[in-house]
């Protein structure tokens, strides 16, 4: 059995939050870059621009890409040949604490939610799969809440057909409009439980944008992009940047569907120990 | 900042003065403030207020990354403070039509900047100081003054939106 050290995992934590707060992943860099080649509309064009400048600013400077540094979400896939030496959750949360701290990160989570209270930087939210062999990989998602407060789950009839749930997926990113800082990532989850639907929405955008598009995927991402809100809702036909699916099985008298929407800011961190 | 009521909607400008970051627990407080007739932390007459909850300052700078928030959770105190003074609003979004017809009422103008961009931002920020609601962290109120900082007017004093709305 292999063993890791609580502390490893606090160290590992720390270098995420670095990672996935100052620089933005290559595949989403290039995803912008080809967004910016392709967009016609001035003020698009302008706007995607001042994206790229800002990741870049961000890098160069230590700076985090956006203020919303978002409510941490910790990804945990445990192999089962590995031991732990510690608390597994209170090293984790360390991390992202003492990371926050170092990197001057901002303080968005509350300890209550109806007493709200003083911000802290955690707890973080953890998602946890227990997979194969003698490994333990970390994936850090800060998500803002501007796009976070614009996701959405519906639980649909078995029956249903498909092109009413393309339209609730179109609809959902329709409601999101100017506000959660278009271009987006949409993460969609289909199929398990209404939670786990959720998940699988979160889970979705973490997919390399690499990997070949659906065509479930492309008829979203195309379909969104009809709806011309564009850039910063200016205008323009880069209002979605990607759409990911995820999907699971499901139970014969459902068909849960969640909808997870990032800003342009999509900002994740792996490493694998 | 006198000449906000001239402005027209989908004009680009860059501001450079002092502003004020506040939003969600800022604002219930200072609405509670006025309807309690309390003293407020801030003059209200002819202010701006960023919609805005910068990261920590990094040592050698003057903020962190600092970004609009989405200015729509803001809707239902903002006819208030339009009517107490405030000139004009810096966030991202759209806005009800409570907000546009406050805002015509009232002369006051919305704008919006690069959402999604703090780091970007920060270099338009010249000083910062916290000044009220420190105990709210990220949320406290800060007076900004910064330079060239890049808006686009998004609402009007006539009322006329970049988003159409009607």
């Amino acid at each position: 059995m292999k063993e890791i050290k609580a502390k490893e995992i606090t160290q590992a934590v720390v270098e995420l939050v670095r990672q996935a707060n100052f620089s933005l992943r290559s595949d989403i860099l290039s995803v912008l870059r080809t967004a910016y080649k392709a967009e016609a509309c001035k003020q698009a064009r302008k706007n995607i621009k001042a994206i790229l400048d800002n990741a870049a600013i961000a890098k160069k400077n230590s700076l985090a890409i956006c203020q919303d540094t978002g409510m941490p979400v910790v990804f945990v896939q445990l192999g089962t040949g590995v031991k732990i030496s510690g608390d597994l959750k209170a090293a984790i949360n360390k991390g992202i604490g003492e990371g926050y701290r170092k990197y001057y990160l901002r303080n968005s989570v509350i300890k209550d939610p109806l007493s709200r209270g003083k911000p802290g930087f955690s707890p973080c939210i953890m998602h946890s799969d227990i997979v194969n062999g003698d490994k333990v990989k970390l994936t850090l998602l800060p998500k803002g809440f501007g796009c976070e407060n614009k996701s959405q789950l519906k639980m649909f009839k078995p029956t249903v057909e498909i092109g009413e749930i393309k339209k609730f997926i179109v609809e959902a990113v329709k409601s999101a409009g100017p506000d959660a800082c278009p271009p987006y990532f949409i993460g969609v989850g289909i199929g398990g439980t209404a939670d786990y639907s959720a998940v699988l929405a979160k889970k979705a955008l973490l997919t390399r944008l690499t990997v070949k598009n659906s065509k479930l995927e492309q008829d979203l991402l195309r379909e969104i992009n009809k709806t011309c809100i564009g850039p910063m809702g200016l205008g323009g036909k880069t209002t979605a940047l990607a759409v990911k699916v995820k999907k699971y099985s499901t139970h014969i008298a459902g068909l849960p569907v969640s909808v997870n929407i990032s800003c342009h800011a999509l900002r994740s961190a792996s490493v694998t120990l | 900042m006198k000449n906000f009521h001239t402005l027209k909607a989908g004009e680009e400008i860059l501001l450079s003065g002092t502003i004020y970051t506040a939003r969600d627990q800022a604002h219930k407080r200072l609405v509670a403030a006025i309807k309690n007739s309390s003293r407020l932390p801030i003059e209200l007459k002819n202010a701006v207020i960023y919609y805005c909850g910068p990261t920590k300052k990094p040592k050698g700078r003057v903020i962190g990354s600092c970004g609009p928030t989405t200015s729509s959770r803001m809707d239902e105190f903002t006819p208030l403070l339009l009517k107490r003074g405030l000139r004009g609003m810096i966030g991202k979004g759209a806005r009800s039509a409570e907000v546009r017809d406050a805002l015509k009422k009232y002369k006051g103008v919305y704008f919006v900047t690069y959402a999604g961009c703090g780091a970007l931002l920060s270099r338009h920020v010249i000083k910062a100081k916290t000044i009220a609601y420190a105990d709210l962290g990220p949320e406290a109120i800060c007076k900004l003054e910064v330079k060239d900082f890049p808006l686009i007017v998004a609402i009007d004093a006539s009322g006329r939106s970049i988003y159409g709305q009607d």
